[in-house]
């Protein structure tokens, strides 16, 4: 009599390594569509199709909060805000000479290989005994519920034990929105000025 | 042309919008016990902002809510980060220490709890009301998607 356990986690196993497969070669083909497209809004808009892909991938391996930052970040806010600027420049790319792509075609092709060659030494995918389980995974995960109290892990590390850190993320995120007004102006008087030369060529 | 063209993408950004909203209060909220937290809260925020700017106009968004008020958020938020640190460091503890900003036990988890909650509201504040202000810098200077544009 076969082992009914063993037969279904060998089915999960597989239908994984399927949905795997089938999502990492979308990625592929909207990569090679991404390098091959000039309209820019069509590459704006196929970037955002990678993200939400990645993060799909994201969630497959089981990381759920990076998947879900990718899908907040990668898929809405920074296709929104690549169109907003996008808005300010050509529609389009330069066509360049076939020749120039040589170069960076080669530079892509080495740097795939070297790192399909490191993923060899990589430990297997969930080991627990790989150096990133084992030690300080393993201390935070005993001592955080007497510690902190609340059952996430990765909130309680980055609102709490790295709160520090976290400080200096959001400063550095409030950094870049002062940045970006500091350099563009914050809206309300390029929109206003953009807003009375529409009228004025209209009369 | 008929102004109202977009009829169906109008209806459709009313409706989901405040969805959008309100997922994101809960991916805020509920933090503490699934994936999410300030971060990705503030940036869905933003994100159901941009969505009402593109459907109605960057003109209209600016209406409802002013760039004065996303940068004061922003600026906001990094101020209730800041000021949960400083308040530890008042009540003798160490920069951003939680456990010393209620007076407990130390067994006691109040402490931690207010102070994740409330960080984590700075958080929200600061992403939404950046991402917002870097929206409107960049959405000021083009207001319009024209449609020969897509």
């Amino acid at each position: 009599m076969a082992d009914p356990a063993h037969i279904a986690s060998s089915d999960i196993e597989l239908s994984v390594v399927l949905i795997d497969i089938g999502v990492l070669s979308m990625m592929g083909v909207t990569a090679i569509a991404i390098a091959r497209l000039r309209s820019l809004f069509a590459l704006v808009m196929l970037s955002g199709v990678y993200s939400l892909l990645s993060a799909t991938w994201f969630v497959i391996v089981d990381a759920v909060d990076v998947g879900f930052t990718e899908a907040a970040v990668g898929a809405g806010i920074s296709t929104a805000l690549l169109l907003g600027a996008m808005l300010l420049t050509v529609r389009t790319a330069k066509e360049d000479k076939p020749w120039k792509r040589l170069a960076p075609g080669l530079v892509c092709v080495v740097t795939g290989a070297v790192l399909l060659y490191a993923t060899i030494d990589l430990p297997g995918f969930g080991d627990p005994d790989s150096p990133a389980n084992a030690y300080l995974a393993q201390e935070y995960l005993q001592r955080n519920y007497p510690d902190i109290g609340i059952p996430n892990v990765v909130t309680s590390i980055l609102a709490s034990y790295r709160g520090f850190d976290t400080f200096g993320e959001t400063g550095v995120v409030f950094i870049a929105g002062v940045a970006v007004a500091l350099l563009l102006g914050f809206g309300e008087r390029s929109l206003s000025a953009t807003l009375m030369n529409k009228k004025r060529g209209k009369k | 042309m008929n102004p109202d063209h977009h009829v169906i993408l109008r209806v459709t950004g009313k409706f989901l919008i405040p969805i959008i909203v309100l997922f994101a209060l809960y991916v805020q909220f509920h933090g503490e016990l699934s994936p999410g937290g300030g971060f990705q809260a503030g940036v869905i925020i933003a994100v159901g902002v941009i969505l009402y700017a593109l459907i109605f106009g960057v003109v209209d968004a600016m209406k409802r809510i002013p760039p004065i008020f996303s940068r004061s958020l922003a600026a906001a938020g990094f101020f209730i980060y800041g000021s949960v640190g400083v308040w530890s460091l008042i009540n003798g503890g160490n920069f951003l220490d939680y456990d010393f900003l209620v007076a407990e036990g130390p067994e006691g988890h109040w402490g931690q709890h207010i102070g994740i909650i409330i960080i984590e509201i700075g958080v929200l504040f600061a992403v939404a009301g950046s991402m917002l202000t870097i929206f409107y810098s960049f959405a000021g200077r083009a207001p319009e998607i024209d449609d020969e544009d897509w």
